[in-house]
């Protein structure tokens, strides 16, 4: 607990500086993570994350020491190379993008490896801290580092935020803005510049195999809460820097754990409660939703039944003739049943069930739209009047009175539809 | 000093056979637009490896096999999940499974790190180098040769055996999903058992070349192949050829600059593609001529 107040109250100015900058970067990269993940192309992040390895060792063997200017250039030009080899190999050969991106991925990861192994075995006492490049250490950020990948971080968020217009036209709908007259590419080729910036400046506290979660999962779990793109890139943000103040608190009291790891497990168990319990798109939500549909279109249909009956002389039906017009559904029947009754819309007296006058009046609107859908796909859209029923069956439950009301107005409020039967109205009598 | 003695034939001997077999699965799985499945595998197998060595206390246990693969499986599973259940496009999905099992991997190798002889280095990049002083010392205490050597033979005979057997259900998958399950062939199955056999590599390659590096040796011999034929024949040919000389290339290089052996197969892997990427193009360009006829190839 004392762990906790002395993280969290920041009286260690060096722990303030930690937590600034896991935020700046958490948030930069979630911003241009977003995009990125909207363009569709979340794994090239992947991909230049695992490829700006050789790079760091580069500017490490340039500098000698683990000078942040010298990393963060070697990293940049490396990340650059593997941005333009795969564009260029998407232009140029037949290989799809996966095979691509997974080439150019390990090859300049494999060659950082080499890099890295001839470092080891030249003796440099200031190796030891170039492993952190690989799984992150957030509590090694010192002030100087912050200066660099912090001010990164403010000019990748800046860009963005003036830029909105234009990277939202890039991602959306490039074409369109070709055609009215943004440099398109000069634009792509900023966003890359800026994608690549963002993955090199989280290396140090996240380290390189692991950064393609934080511009992936952020963008991807606020997905499911909003369709407004400044929302979603707040909500992105917000998920990002949590998790990376969790992380870098975890690898503060427990020093020999990476933060790396601990932030992409929060990151992604925010992701997971996304997926779940997220409202309308959350696998729940949708779940439960889906339910209820299939409830009601149940109801519908036995409404529909006896209203048939109806039509054909029959005051009710009995239960047994409910049960063998929906076969296997014994018990959807019965749960249906009981909810109409509860809803006033039909009486059930000893196994025998017939309509109220409220349940009349609803069974009327459903055969009504029922028909009035067949009368209209007919008419307008010049379909026989023997292909229209399956369409009818799905939009009955689904169209709203304004829509009914136009469809009225459309036919000029028929009588008859395609099939010759009657399309009731809740003045006719039966 | 630089000779073809024993060691060196063992090391190339052991390389290449894992490059085969990873190089065999590869085709398939880029044929099938899979390769970044494959990574993701290769990465998410990891915390199957720390328990399996957790619980069987060595590398050399069953247990390690068992967990790595019903890693990859659950892997496999949780992609599918993620894309059909809950609807997340298939490259996030991707991105988010691998980058969740790897972080619990590593999480793991550094909580159980007392008690388990198995680093972030080793898992990352391997050491095939020390592979001729890794021996195999059966219980009557006879010296039967290098241990990762066995395991590797022992992968690409199953791995070999399985692509024999199953080449027509591969191919007709990989190529036609919905024609498959027409003739009655179950997709998913073969998908499932070709991810298995994936997996299975990974791990038992691990050791030797790192869990990441299997990834480039399971793409890119094929990729490269894939820009000199169409013909699926001819370009298991070519992955299995690519992947001997980049062993035997791959080694000498390694032994001349004193650097990790996997890191430079991989290296030379890549600088085989990169140029037969370079060379094919050109031959694109040269067979169309004028430059907008190259512009329009490109799109």
């Amino acid at each position: 607990m004392s762990d906790f107040l002395y993280f969290f109250t920041f009286q260690d100015s060096s722990i303030a500086f930690v937590v600034i900058g896991i935020i700046l970067l958490g948030v930069g990269s979630a911003y241009v993570g977003t995009y990125s993940f909207l363009d569709k192309k979340a794994l090239l992040g992947d991909a230049i994350s695992h490829a700006v390895l050789p790079g760091i060792c580069l500017g490490f063997i340039l500098a000698g020491t683990k000078n942040p200017v010298y990393i963060v250039s070697g990293a940049f030009f490396s990340g650059a190379l593997a941005t333009f080899l795969t564009s260029w190999l998407r232009k140029n050969t037949r290989l799809s993008e996966d095979a691509i991106i997974a080439s150019i991925l390990s090859i300049f990861f494999g060659f950082g490896i080499v890099l890295l192994t001839v470092i080891q075995k030249s003796g440099n006492p200031e190796m030891a801290g170039l492993n952190q490049f690989i799984f992150g250490n957030a509590i090694a950020i010192l002030e100087e580092d912050l200066w660099v990948y912090g001010g990164l971080a403010v000019f990748i968020i800046l860009s963005l935020s003036i830029f909105q217009k234009e990277f939202s036209l890039l991602v959306f709908n490039a074409e369109y803005g070709k055609a009215i007259g943004y440099p398109m590419g000069l634009i792509r080729l900023i966003f890359n510049v800026l994608m690549i910036l963002s993955v090199v400046i989280g290396i140090q506290a996240i380290g390189v195999v692991l950064m393609a979660a934080l511009l992936i999962t952020p963008g991807a779990a606020a997905r499911f809460w909003t369709d407004k793109l400044g929302n979603l890139v707040i909500l992105a943000g917000i998920f990002s820097a949590v998790s990376g103040v969790m992380g870098t608190y975890i690898s503060f009291i427990l020093p020999q754990m990476p933060t790396g790891p601990w932030v992409v497990v929060f990151l992604s168990f925010l992701a997971l409660i996304s997926f779940l319990f997220a409202p309308k798109r959350g696998v729940l939500s949708r779940f439960i939703s889906r339910r209820s549909y299939l409830k009601k279109t149940h109801q519908d249909h036995l409404l529909k039944a006896l209203y048939r009956a109806l039509e054909a002389g029959k005051e009710n039906l009995s239960i047994e003739e409910i049960y063998e017009a929906y076969p296997f559904q014994k018990k959807e029947s019965d749960r249906s049943i009981d909810n109409l009754i509860s809803n006033g819309l039909i009486i059930k007296n000893q196994s025998i069930i017939s309509l109220t006058p409220k349940g009349k009046s609803e069974s009327k609107r459903i055969v009504r739209l029922h028909r009035l859908w067949e009368l209209y796909l007919n008419e307008y859209m010049n379909i026989a009047p023997d292909h229209v029923h399956d369409s009818a069956e799905k939009l009955e439950h689904i169209l709203t009175p304004e829509l009914e009301e136009l469809l009225e107005n459309r036919l000029n409020y028929p009588k008859l539809d395609p099939h010759q039967e009657t399309i009731p109205r809740d003045h006719d009598e039966l | 000093m630089m000779s073809f003695d024993q060691n060196a034939f063992l090391i190339i001997f052991t390389a290449s056979m894992i490059s085969i077999s990873c190089g065999l699965l590869g085709v398939f799985m880029m044929l099938r637009k899979m390769s970044m499945t494959g990574d993701a595998i290769s990465h998410a197998v990891l915390p199957g490896i720390v328990i399996g060595f957790f619980v069987s206390g060595s590398q050399r246990g069953l247990e390690v096999i068992i967990g790595a693969g019903v890693l990859g499986i659950l892997a496999t599973l949780m992609i599918d999940w993620l894309r059909r259940k809950a609807r997340v496009q298939l490259d996030a999905s991707i991105g988010i499974t691998f980058t969740l099992l790897f972080a619990i991997g590593i999480i793991l190798i550094n909580l159980l790190a007392y008690k388990v002889d198995l680093d972030q280095e080793c898992v990352l990049y391997g050491e095939i180098a020390y592979l001729p002083i890794d021996l195999w010392i059966t219980g009557g205490g006879q010296n039967m040769g290098p241990r990762i050597m066995y395991l590797a033979l022992l992968n690409l005979i199953l791995v070999g055996g399985f692509i024999f057997l199953f080449f027509k259900e591969l191919t007709v998958t990989s190529f036609d999903e919905n024609f498959s399950m027409v003739i009655g062939i179950p997709a998913g199955v073969i998908n499932l058992g070709l991810m298995s056999m994936v997996s299975y590599t990974t791990v038992s390659s691990f050791e030797a070349v790192g869990a990441i590096l299997v990834v480039a040796l399971l793409v890119v011999p094929p990729a490269t192949a894939f820009l000199w034929t169409k013909k699926l024949n001819q370009l298991i040919k070519i992955t299995i050829g690519i992947g001997i000389g980049i062993a035997f290339l791959g080694y000498y290089l390694a032994y001349f600059f004193d650097s990790s052996i996997a890191g430079m197969v991989v290296s030379v892997a890549g600088i085989v593609f990169l140029a037969s990427a370079l060379y094919k193009s050109k031959l694109i360009s040269n067979r169309f001529g004028t430059s907008t006829n190259q512009e329009s190839f490109g799109n």
